[in-house]
């Protein structure tokens, strides 16, 4: 009998192990089977997921010295991976805290290999026209506190739309993301309220009002383009992807600005002429140039300031260094921001550092 | 010259012989098999129980109670509350049951109760059946595209004219808990329908015989005999289709709009426990890992009180309706 007992233990021992595996996250890794190669992986940010796919697409085809792959499981988790030293590197949209910089012993060097910039997607059957949300108004809108369309603060800033009397559905995002830092740290900075006696910021927050959630950027995109009366904010690649309307919103100089390739590059040249961090840490709150569009980010790969062999060291390098020149009509051509040329140059000196 | 008029027939056949050695074999062995099987099952869920509380206890420790009471879930002050999506989760599964019950007990009365042919009745079982082989994520999608556009007139309509009742307080921009409800309902109804049916073929054809003999018209035997006579299969079907509805994931998670609040609105976005745990997990870090595996244990508390309430409902009604003690 107690033979028989240890036989059934196994086997549920057994069962449990293999449903608990078929559940496990998704893989989705763009592996490349490569045995004798140098395998470098990485994990980390959804939003530039889509473009970190294509370059490694074209980069593994392109050399053969290594072979990469890259997990976007969120900007979160992509640094937690990176300080617990699962991943040759990380990516994140909100760079590391100087706490979780000085918790990697290898050292860790940031480098911005992309841009973007969230805009605030929404979908409003029957209305065509530009929509123009003032600074104060989405603010209060990812508050709570403006809760329908028709509201006399946004009808007074668009006069010309027939806007409905429909509740305002904010979609936000359900898992720790560097979008969320991005929009959040936005809106902190030009409503220090938002900052102080919260919400608050952060890659993670409680939201006010029932905002429905979604899964990456792609899960909040999916469900502004499902809800009518939602408005969200998501990276642009994903909007424009799924052809959601963008509203135009009011910098800091006071004029509307539509979100657009050419508005993004404007605003990232302009903030990084005027400051640009040694640690290339340069996060653009709240832009000042008049033509700016207001919530622009960078998007860093984070990198070990060592690497225990240096072949993976090189090769990580000369990819990075594609990615910083060549790679960058590849981003244009995504719908993601090419970086401008004073960020090229600062990033491509950072990268000499690594050993 | 005593004949014994069996003795040709019990030396030939082996039917009337004792048992050999041969049979005892094979019935020891189908015991042991039958017997492994049985335990397996109880040990199986008694390790996924202890793995699934083991793991949760930190969380218990730390949060006890307020983790049922509580109604937000953030990740960045640690505070875990699953109020809004115990909520969520029988509210839906209450409106799924209402529907898919109502249907499916009507669909078993119109399957047996002749109405139809025979065999046209078995063909419309059989496409009742099929719905359960649809795949979850199926239904997901079938909700996003073709149940939200169909609700959003009828919901805009009943919110604009009917908006003071609080289960039509808010308009339905797209996900919500009415499109989850009733795909719920859709997917709880061939359990629902197939176990009625049942329960109504096991009614003695004499007992139907009975009720016209005794000048019954027919709605007044279905009503007033057949429904009382299968009453405890029906509640078993309610039961199971119940507990099917509060375990469901992949659909919810797709159109009830993951929204952590507490709505009586029918179209405002909720969130349920199982889609909590199917969205949350695949980025979890450990602590949230842990307080995830609380509110499974939440919901194995909730489909284990489930069931045993409907066990005693079910033998309170055998014992009322059919005579049985």
């Amino acid at each position: 009998m107690t033979r028989f007992l240890g036989v059934t233990r196994a086997v549920s021992a057994l069962f449990v192990s293999v449903l608990l595996a078929a559940c496990g996250p998704d893989s989705t890794e763009t592996t490349t089977d490569s045995p004798t190669g140098l395998q470098i992986t990485g994990a980390g940010a959804t939003f530039p997921e889509p473009l970190y796919r294509e370059w490694i697409g074209r980069y593994n085809a392109e050399q053969s010295d290594a072979r990469f792959s890259y997990e976007g499981v969120g900007s979160g988790e992509g640094v937690k991976r990176f300080v617990a030293e699962t991943v040759d590197f990380g990516a994140s949209d909100s760079a590391m805290t100087d706490e979780q910089i000085a918790q990697v012993a290898r050292g860790a060097t940031l480098i911005p290999v992309t841009a973007g910039m969230v805009v605030l997607a929404y979908n409003l059957p029957g209305i065509d026209g530009e929509l123009r949300l003032p600074r104060d108004v989405y603010v209060d809108i990812f508050k709570g506190k403006i809760w329908k369309w028709d509201d006399p603060r946004i009808v007074a800033a668009n006069p010309d739309l027939d806007l409905p009397s429909k509740l305002i559905q904010t979609v936000v995002r359900r898992d720790s993301s560097g979008t969320t830092f991005v929009f959040t740290n936005h809106l902190g900075t030009i409503k220090p309220a938002w900052r102080n006696e919260g919400p608050g910021v952060g890659t993670l927050l409680d939201w006010p009002g029932g905002a429905m959630t979604g899964t990456g950027n792609e899960g909040v995109a999916h469900k502004i383009k499902i809800s009518h009366g939602s408005i969200g904010y998501v990276e642009y690649f994903f909007a424009k992807r799924l052809g959601l309307p963008m509203a135009t919103l009011q910098n800091q100089a006071g004029n509307f600005v539509q979100p657009d390739a050419a508005s993004g590059r404007r605003t990232l040249e302009a903030a990084a002429a005027a400051r640009l961090p040694e640690d290339l840490r340069l996060f653009v709150p709240d832009p000042e140039a008049p033509d700016a569009y207001p919530i622009v980010s960078l998007s860093w790969l984070l990198l070990y300031g060592q690497y225990a062999e240096s072949e993976k060291a090189s090769a990580l390098k000369a990819a990075v260094t594609w990615a910083l020149n060549d790679g960058q009509p590849i981003a244009e051509a995504l719908g993601y921001i090419p970086l401008p040329a004073n960020i090229v140059s600062a990033a491509t000196r950072a990268l000499d550092t690594i050993r | 010259m005593a004949v014994n008029p069996f003795q040709h027939a019990d030396s030939a056949s082996r039917v009337s012989g004792p048992p050999s050695g041969g049979d005892y074999l094979a019935d020891s062995i189908f015991r042991i098999i039958a017997l492994s099987c049985a335990a397996l099952i109880v040990v199986l869920i008694l390790y996924i129980l202890w793995e699934i509380g083991g793991l949760a206890l930190p969380a218990m420790a730390q949060h006890g109670l307020s983790f049922v009471s509580g109604t937000t879930w953030n990740v960045g002050t640690q505070e875990f509350g699953v109020l809004p999506e115990i909520w969520g989760t029988l509210y839906s599964s209450f409106l799924a049951l209402i529907l898919g019950g109502t249907f499916g007990v009507g669909i078993a009365i119109f399957l047996t109760q002749d109405f139809i042919h025979a065999r046209l009745a078995a063909v419309f079982r059989t496409i009742v059946e099929l719905l359960a082989a649809i795949p979850s994520v199926v239904y997901g999608l079938w909700g996003i595209y073709v149940v939200i556009p169909m609700l959003r007139p009828v919901a805009d309509w009943l919110h604009s004219e009917l908006g003071f009742i609080p289960i039509f307080g808010t308009e339905l921009s797209g996900p919500g808990m009415a499109p989850a409800a009733l795909v719920l309902a859709i997917m709880i109804l061939p359990t629902v329908a197939a176990i009625t049916v049942d329960a109504f073929r096991r009614i003695p054809y004499k007992v139907k015989e009975a009720a016209y003999g005794m000048g019954t018209t027919r709605w007044e035997a279905i009503l007033k005999v057949m429904l009382p006579t299968a009453s405890s299969g029906i509640l078993a079907a309610l039961v199971l289709g119940f507990g099917r509805a509060l375990g469901e994931t992949m659909a919810l998670a797709m159109l009830i709009g993951n929204s952590n609040q507490i709505n009586l609105s029918l179209f405002a976005p909720a969130n349920t426990l199982a889609s909590l745990l199917a969205s949350s997990f695949p980025e979890a870090g450990q602590i949230e890992v842990q307080a995830l595996m609380y509110a499974a244990v939440v919901l194995l508390l909730i489909t284990l009180i489930v069931n045993i309430v409907g066990l005693g409902i079910q033998q309170y009604t055998v014992r009322k309706f059919e005579g049985k003690a």
